[in-house]
């Protein structure tokens, strides 16, 4: 059973080579290749989630080395959650980009893309430092080729911020692991939250720098205050489906902070024990209210939704900050949310700029856009669940959030912060909504018979659509979900049984032997 | 040795800052290499300093010096995705001199067009230009 732990990085590694190979073979059978391969990681993260229910960490030893000497890859409840998310997110993002026909603007989309999944599964997956390293520089790379996919100057202006500023945080991350590999004289993540706990305390305050400096590296991934400036530019500019698939990129990040820190310096490190949190829950506050600000700034849709994600962003690491069980299964429920629907409007606005031509998503008065009925219905829906109102999913992952946050010294001031970027972000939301679907133009004023709008591709809306079912599903589900999520964080803060776990994993040689 | 090994990693720490943080592309490309030096060294002398020791433990040894084999192997890993990412950046910069028509990290001639734009009379909506007017990034 736990060969399935390597399998959603062995899928999109072997359907990416395929599809390098299938170059010649035509768009159709590219199409195929990665719908099949995405559909078949849907299914292995639905497995993987069954799997973990049972509580019990699935630890797969890559060529059979043992733990703290080999590279192991660990199956727990919230990496099995966020192989599931990414797998469905890919789903949505991929089935947009073959019925918009935004694949066939370059020949290696699909490979990129297959090969971007195998690096966040890999990242959600591996059990060691490095080798998070190495599925982080994987997904860069596959992000860069992605992000730069199609043309556009804008488009070349932010992937070049986009990548310097990459290449700098791996560099970052390389001395912060060189550091700790240095001290601890191991990469393995089990067995450094060992070795920490019994840490001489001369080299404590290294190891705190080392951490520390490992949180930036997290930051920059997840665009946490002040490191963000590159990622609003960089998602508005991109092309819509792998804006949508980068809803998940800056979750990395989180995800990262939460295994790594929360394993390594979580309740046994002594006198490191959490040192990190105030950080994360401080710059999480300050991220949501310069968020709030940038949604509130946004001269068009998708710079508007990218900002939104840096506001969910924000929540998550606030989530993260409030160090408690009750917390983190807030922070998973959102997470779930805030990714599936952020990725939706993404797809979204670029259905919006399609059906405006010249006026692509500006907020300014436009002639009416075909459909306009039904696409501004999913604009409210959408604009409702990211700004987190009832009855959707969004307005229960904040209330998890705030009401764990009730317990916390720092409770009124993050409860102020969020809320009134809450409020800032509705009022922002009703003004765009308003501007794009009320505010018309008759029909033959300006250009409009020289540049019309693209009529609706119901195909794609259906994406949208169906990512968006996100928002009720998670309200009508929210017990069994809830009850996913608590466990996991619960799971998380039992760091020592993931130590025992992770180490006492016996090599297959030995089984066989008895 | 120490001091000369850790001289080296602050001064190639240094250099790559201060030229990452320069405002042409080329200077940024020369800037990040020679910070990828420098972690590579500062990897390397992580497993501990040391001359002529093999990178195994030999038993029959009279001493038990060895060097640390799992700082080198990080290196080479280090090494070859610095190689990759610094050979995707040159191009990447290649590609953005063409299209922006200078080397300027941000792009200087597109904020110049943007100011142009933005002195037309507004009421006129903006001419059609492909997907990607300029008019709607004027920061």
């Amino acid at each position: 059973m736990t060969n399935l732990t390597a399998w959603p990085v062995l899928l999109p590694l072997i359907a990416g080579f395929i599809l390098i190979l299938a170059q010649t073979g035509g768009i159709y059978l590219r199409r195929t290749i990665s719908f099949l391969a995405v559909t078949g990681l849907v299914l292995l993260g639905c497995a993987l989630v069954s799997t973990s229910l049972t509580g019990q960490y699935q630890v797969y030893l890559l060529g059979n080395w043992t733990a703290p000497f080999g590279i192991v890859l660990v199956l727990d409840r919230l990496s099995a959650l966020m192989v599931l998310i990414t797998a469905l997110l890919a789903l949505g993002a991929l089935w947009y980009a073959i019925t918009t026909d935004t694949d066939n603007k370059g020949t290696h989309f699909h490979a990129l893309f297959q090969l971007q999944l195998f690096g966040l599964n890999g990242a959600f997956l591996t059990g060691d430092v490095f080798n998070l390293f190495v599925f982080f520089e994987v997904l860069l790379l596959a992000s860069y080729g992605l992000l730069l996919h199609g043309n556009g100057r804008l488009r070349t202006k932010a992937g070049l911020h986009y990548v310097v500023i990459n290449l700098i945080g791996s560099t970052l991350f390389l001395f912060a692991v060189g550091a700790l590999y240095g001290i601890l004289g191991t990469l393995n993540i089990a067995d450094m939250a060992a070795r920490i706990a019994v840490a001489p305390a001369d080299d404590l305050g290294l190891i705190a720098a080392a951490g520390l400096l490992l949180l930036v590296v997290f930051g920059v991934k997840a665009a946490m205050f002040p490191l963000y400036l590159w990622m609003p530019r960089a998602y508005a500019n991109t092309s819509a489906p792998v804006a949508a698939l980068f809803a998940i990129m800056t979750k990395v990040g989180i995800y990262a902070i939460i295994r790594i820190h929360g394993t390594i310096f979580g309740s046994e490190a002594g006198e490191l024990a959490q040192y990190y949190a105030p950080w994360v829950l401080g710059l999480g506050l300050l991220t949501l209210l310069l968020a709030a600000l940038g949604v509130m700034a946004a001269r068009g849709l998708r710079e508007q939704v990218a900002y939104l994600v840096l506001a969910s962003v924000a929540t998550l690491l606030i989530g993260v900050g409030l160090m408690t069980p009750a917390a983190l299964s807030a922070t998973l429920y959102y997470m779930i949310h805030s990714t599936l629907i952020a990725g939706a409007m993404f797809l979204l606005a670029d259905i919006v700029l399609r059906g405006r031509g010249i006026y692509e998503d500006r907020f300014e008065a436009a002639p009416s856009m075909p459909n306009a009925i039904a696409i501004g219905s999913a604009f409210m829906f959408g604009a409702i669940a990211m700004t987190g109102m009832p009855p959707l999913s969004g307005f229960f992952g904040k209330v998890l959030i705030l009401s764990a946050a009730l317990d916390h010294p720092w409770f009124a001031g993050a409860i102020f912060i969020i809320l009134s970027a809450g409020l800032l972000t509705i009022l922002t939301m009703a003004r765009s909504g308003s501007f794009l679907f009320y505010r018309t133009l008759p029909e033959n004023a300006g250009l409009t018979a020289a540049a019309p709008g693209e009529p609706l591709n119901r195909m794609a809306f259906a994406a949208v659509i169906t990512l968006f079912f996100a928002g009720p599903v998670l309200v009508i589900f929210a017990q069994p979900i809830t009850a996913f999520t608590e466990s996991a964080g619960n799971q998380l803060f039992n760091s020592t049984a993931y130590i025992e776990a992770v180490l006492s994993t016996p090599a297959v040689m030995e089984i066989t032997k008895r | 040795m120490e001091w000369l090994v850790s001289l080296a990693i602050g001064v190639l720490t240094a250099t790559g800052v201060y030229l990452t943080l320069r405002a042409r592309t080329f200077p940024v490309v020369m800037g990040l290499t020679l910070l990828a030096y420098a972690v590579n060294v500062f990897l390397f002398t992580m497993g501990r300093l040391t001359i002529g020791a093999p990178a195994i433990i030999d038993k029959t040894a009279a001493s038990m010096q060895y060097s640390d084999p799992l700082p080198q192997a990080l290196v080479l890993t280090a090494i070859v995705i610095a190689f990759g990412m610094t050979a995707f950046l040159i191009v990447l910069a290649l590609k953005a001199r063409g299209e922006l028509g200078n080397d300027h990290v941000d792009g200087l001639i597109l904020a110049r067009e943007e100011q142009a734009e933005q002195l037309r009379p507004t009421d006129a909506p903006p001419s059609a230009q492909g997907s990607h007017s300029p008019k709607k990034e004027a920061n």
